[in-house]
Order: structure tokens, then sequence, then C-alpha cells
């Protein structure tokens, strides 16, 4: 049988598999073609996998000194050409944020990985934790947008990073992955599908050819405000800035290009929310109290809603798959129909504000800090107060 | 006298000219850097639209916007990473960084050795000025023993590197140094790092008239440019531990030369896979 490049790229079948191989799996999958990063628990896993099969299908796989040069070495790698992704946890990412920040600027498409666990600083590197939620969004200088999934089981950490490199492809952004420890070290089965049943979103191009003076090249030409990408080495002769920039790409440090950059790099996301934003319903429609969850937490949320629902109960589940943007609209609806919100998390309240920033109702978080799996029980619990 | 005017220039082609006039100060040293670089890159034979110009954050660091080139401006000290991802995605591409000594050797340190060390195919060319030019004087990793700046109340008590020693010492395949008024010498080592394969790492020191001559009583830009001339020592086989500067000491020469020229195997991924493939 002759195996060709895609096919051994794509792990087709079923398999039993590690929650963080498969976050490797999805990006050889999508065509991941470039790898930098640096070892930390509990995301080692990913670059140990892809450190074995990249070179095997013709892609680079690079250790770095830190995390600052894994992000920075991303943005190079992206506008060179590359789909380029790293994976890490809190320490590392907190390292990364310079770059993420870089990588908006550049409008580098790129995939982070942070696999989550017990923080601040050092604080439990093999134990779970939801710490960064509120990270991936603020975590860098200034105003921007970003993509965030959360994947709550090892076949959507697989599908989530295959839509991570198409989504960042599609609106030029850092996209992230936001695993947590219980995802990555749970073993399940995660069906992988042929490869050409893998989706692909191609970047958009330059419509110019090189050496035309009238191409603008971060000029946003359509109504999506992405404008087209160039890649190291075509002939376009492109400067990417790290400082505020006009349409050339030169320098343009003043009130009104800044402006101008901000709101655009901030709206190509804000303005196409509904495009981008997803969730999963589960016994809303008649639901007095909704219990909004994500990643590994929704698992119990689901559980504790069964249970309620079991004890006459009306409860459901809204499962964040992404969880920036936020789901507003969705909140705001779900707001004029039940009683309250629960919102159990690995953290203590982060979710649970965004949820209150658009609700009137009552918004019960339910919280540790992290370090062990939320039980089904204290959700449960919460739902019964909620319909007190 | 008649009026000598010039319609053009060989390195024309090789600069921005909508973005001129630059920003640095008159005396700087890093506009004549910038020229021998394009003198590099017209003579090095390989496609203009294969150079890449990456930098950090600084005065040195903006030379890459006034380049014809495909350009990158990153985050201050992260130039290297950024690069070398480049360079090992699409190894047709020339990449080289041209960046100052803060950004290079002080938040971008550890990026350097590691560089050096991993030995991709890419060109360090580190503009060192003994300060941080565009913040205005402060204090740096290559400030000279007891020399003045902003942020140096007692005078710099902190020993400062010997750039050439540290890239050999972390493995930097051919190391230079010149100075800004070296344009032919520093034109060549250019081009040699071009036609190396592997990490290349080339000093090149340059008047700051106004954030380190000024304050340490050089004078101007002139007289700091004439103190490097006069006590410039061309020596390629110099040791590498003496090449330290000291602007007290009149009796230590400024060493220059192209120190290191060896040949070691690079990072490139792409011919390992290939070469794993026929094992």
């Amino acid at each position: 049988m002759i195996v060709t490049p895609r096919e051994a790229r794509v792990l087709t079948g079923s398999h039993f598999m590690l929650g963080d191989h498969a976050c490797a799996e999805g990006a050889l999958a999508a065509g991941c073609t470039f790898f930098a990063g640096y070892p930390i628990t509990p995301s080692t896993e990913i670059a140990e996998r892809l450190a074995a099969r990249l070179p095997a299908v013709g892609a680079i796989f690079v250790q770095m000194e830190d995390e600052l040069a894994s992000m920075a070495a991303l943005v190079g790698a992206s506008l060179a050409g590359a789909r380029a992704m790293t994976a890490t946890s809190g320490p590392g990412f907190s390292l990364m944020q310079e770059n993420i920040g870089l990588a908006v600027m550049m409008e580098a498409p790129c995939v982070v990985v942070d696999v989550q666990r017990g923080s601040p600083s050092t604080g439990l590197p093999t134990l779970a934790g939801q710490s960064d939620m509120m990270q991936v969004k603020w975590g860098s200088h200034g105003d921007y947008e970003i993509v965030a999934y959360a994947p709550s089981s090892p076949q959507e950490a697989f599908d989530l990073v295959v839509k991570a490199f198409n989504t960042a492809d599609r609106w030029r952004i850092p996209v992230f992955v936001m695993a947590d420890e219980l995802i990555g070290h749970m073993t399940e089965r995660v069906v992988i599908p042929p490869a050409d049943q893998i989706p692909r979103v191609e970047r958009k191009r330059p419509r110019h050819k090189p050496g035309d003076p009238s191409f603008l090249p971060f000029l946003a030409e359509n109504e999506d405000l992405v404008p087209p990408i160039v890649h190291a080495g075509e002939g376009y002769r492109v400067n990417f800035d790290s400082l505020t920039h006009d349409e050339r790409g030169y320098p343009a440090t003043a009130a009104a290009p800044h402006d101008r950059l901000v709101r655009r790099l901030v709206n190509k996301i804000r303005l196409h929310a509904d495009q981008i934003i997803e969730y999963e319903e589960a016994l809303l429609d008649d639901a007095e109290v909704a219990v909004l969850a994500y990643g590994s937490t929704a698992r119990s949320a689901r559980r504790a809603v069964i249970e309620a629902r079991e004890q006459g109960i009306r409860a459901g589940l809204l499962r964040l798959i992404t969880v920036w943007p936020f789901p507003e609209n969705k909140i705001r609806e779900l707001n004029n129909r039940v009683k309250a919100f629960v919102v159990p998390e690995l953290n203590l309240g982060q979710m649970s504000r965004e949820t209150e920033r658009f609700s009137s109702r009552p918004v019960i978080g339910v919280n540790h800090a992290g370090g062990a799996m939320m039980a089904p029980a204290p959700i449960l619990d919460a739902i019964r107060e909620a319909t007190k | 006298m008649a009026e000598i005017q010039v319609e053009s220039h060989p390195i024309d082609a090789l600069f921005r000219k909508d973005r001129l006039p630059h920003i640095w100060c008159p005396g700087c040293g890093i506009g004549p850097i910038a020229h021998a670089y394009a003198l590099a890159i017209l003579e090095s034979g390989i496609p203009q639209d294969k150079h890449v110009c990456v930098s950090g954050i600084g005065c040195s660091a903006r030379a890459e916007g006034y380049m014809n080139l495909d350009t990158y401006h990153t985050t201050h000290g992260r130039a290297l990473p950024f690069a070398t991802a480049m360079a090992l995605v699409n190894p047709e591409l020339e990449v080289t960084v041209l960046s100052g000594d803060g950004d290079l050797i002080a938040i971008g340190g550890n990026h350097l050795i590691h560089a050096a060390r991993r030995n991709v195919d890419i060109n360090a060319i580190c503009v060192n000025n003994f300060n941080y030019g565009m913040t205005g004087g402060q204090v740096g990793p290559t400030t000279p023993p007891g020399a003045r700046a902003t942020t140096a109340p007692y005078g710099n008590y902190e020993q400062p590197f010997i750039l050439p020693y540290l890239a050999a010492a972390a493995g930097a395949v051919f190391v230079a140094r010149w100075t800004s008024l070296h344009v032919r010498q520093l034109k060549d080592a250019i081009l040699r790092a071009m036609q190396k394969k592997g990490f290349t790492f080339i000093e090149v020191l340059a008047p700051c008239p106004v954030g380190f001559g000024s304050p340490n009583d050089i004078g101007d830009a002139i007289e700091e440019t004439w103190l490097y001339r006069e006590r410039c020592v061309v020596d390629h086989n110099a040791s590498l531990q003496s090449l330290e500067i000291d602007l007290r000491r009149k009796d230590v020469p400024f060493v220059m030369g192209n120190f290191v020229d060896i040949e070691r195997p690079t990072f490139d991924p792409l011919v390992m896979m290939k070469e794993k493939g026929r094992e």
C-alpha cells in the first residue's frame, strides 16, 4: 500500500487515545507544518507526540529555549507560510502573552493549546484547573479579540484543534484551545475521519501581483475586515510591524491610524461573532435553571442536570464550545426565561463574571481553585438552591 | 562651484524611499551599517526577494523598516526566535537580524546564546552603541566600565559582555567585529555571513553622540567616531577573551576582525528528514 502524505498525517480510524495525543493528531490532520514549544506539564505529551510524528510527514518540530521564543517562533513561521502550533500550560502561557499580542498585531494565524492546571504561579503542575479563561482574553496588553475553544473530551480536543487552525487562517488571528489537565490526561475513544473529510479553510491571498504599487497589504477590502496575507519570499516586500501601522504596513504612531487599526482588529471578530460562536444546548427549552459550563467541568454539569431532572427540577445545560467570543446574545435570551444561572468552574469565578455582564438573574458560581475534578454534587446543590 | 547632482545610486533599490527621512540623530552610526548591509545584499547574488530582515526594538531595529525587502519589526528581544522559525520554514530565505545591543544582548540575550547553539542558518548583525539610544541613554550590558548613563547613578559597575567571545562560546560559526566606519570590511563580513550556512554574528561598534557620547564627554559624532578609529587595531587572530572595551584605558585598543570562521552542522530539519528517510 502506498501511503500518501495526507494519509500518513491523518490517523483515520477509531482509537483509545489520550487527550493530549488527540490534540497532536488534530494538528497533524489539520496540516500543521511547524510546532515550536517548551516542555511543561500537563501539555508535554502533545510536544512529544508531535516530535515523533511531524518529521515523518515533512513538518518541522523545534524545541525552543522558553515560551517567549516559542510564541515568537510561531509568528515567524506563520508569516513564512506555515500552519503553526504550540502547546503549553499556565506559567508558559503567561510568558507567551507578549508575542500573542504580536500575532494579533501582525495578523499571523497560529494555534496555541493551553492544557490548564491549578494556578497562580507554579501552582499545581500535575492537577487540573480552568485558571486561564480570563488570561486568554485579556492577557496581552491592549484591546484585541481572539477565538478560544474549550474541549470537553479527547474527541473534541481533536475536532477543535482542527477547527482552530481553520479559524486562525480565516480571521488571521491566534486561536486558542483551552483544554485542562483532566481532558489532556483522559483516555477515551477518538474517531478520526478519512483525510478527505477533514475540513480545510485556506488563507485569503492577495489578488495583486508582487510589485503592483496599488497593493496595500494591510487594507481589508472586504466586509470581513481581513486583509489578504503575503508570505516571506514571495516578492511583495511587505513590512510587518509590531508598531501601529497604516494600510501600507508602515509605522503610523498617531491617534487616528491607531484607532483605525485597533478597531479593525477588534471588529473583524466582534462583528462576525455569530459566524464563530458555538455552543451545545441540552434540556434548555423549558429550563428554569441554566447551567453554563465548559471543558471538563461540563461533564459533571451534564450529570448534575440529569440528576436534577430526575428530581423534577427543570434544569438545562449551556455548554460553551467557544468561550471567546462569549455567547452574550444567548445569555440575554436565556435571561428572559430562566430564574438563575449556575456556573461551575475550576477557578474562583471567571466565566461566571462574564455571565453576570449579560444577565439580570442571579449567577451562582460553583467554584474551587483547582486540583480536583468538579464533582456533580455541588453543582446539583446549586441548582436546587437556584430554584428556591 | 558646480552643484553635483546624482540621479540614482546602486543601493537605491534596497531602500524604501517613501519611508525617508529616517529617525536617526545626526552622527548616528546605524545609517552606514544599513548601507553596508544593502551593499552586501547587492553582492550576495541571492535575489532581493529572498532576503528577509528581522529586528526587535530600538534605534537599530528601525533599520529594517527602511529596507526594501520583506521586513519584520517584532517585539523587544524576540527577533532571533522569530527569524529562526522563518529560516526553518523556508530555507530559500536569506534571513538577517539587524538589531541593537540592548535588544539582542539584554532582553534577548537568552535567545542569542540558544540561536548560536542551535546553528540555524541566520545572520545576526548587532549594532553596539553602548547604551539604549531610543529611550534616551540608559545603561546596558555592553556599556563600558565606569561609563555614565541616565540609569547608572554610580557610573556603570557591571562587567560588560565581550560580544564576539560570547557568540563564539555559544557556537556561532562566523564571528566578527567592526565599526560603522569600516564600511568596506563590514560589507565583506556581512557578505561572508550570508554565504555561510549556520548562525553568524557580527558586532558593529557605532557612535551614539546623543545617548552615549555627550554624557561621557566624548564630544560630538566626529569626535566619537575619531575615538573609535584611533583606538582600532585589526587582528583576526586576537584572543577572544582580550576583546574588552574600556574607554578609560588608553593602552587597551579596540580590536576588530573576523575572528571565527568554522564549519559546524546546521540545524536543518527538512534536510535531516530526507537523510533519515535514506537510512
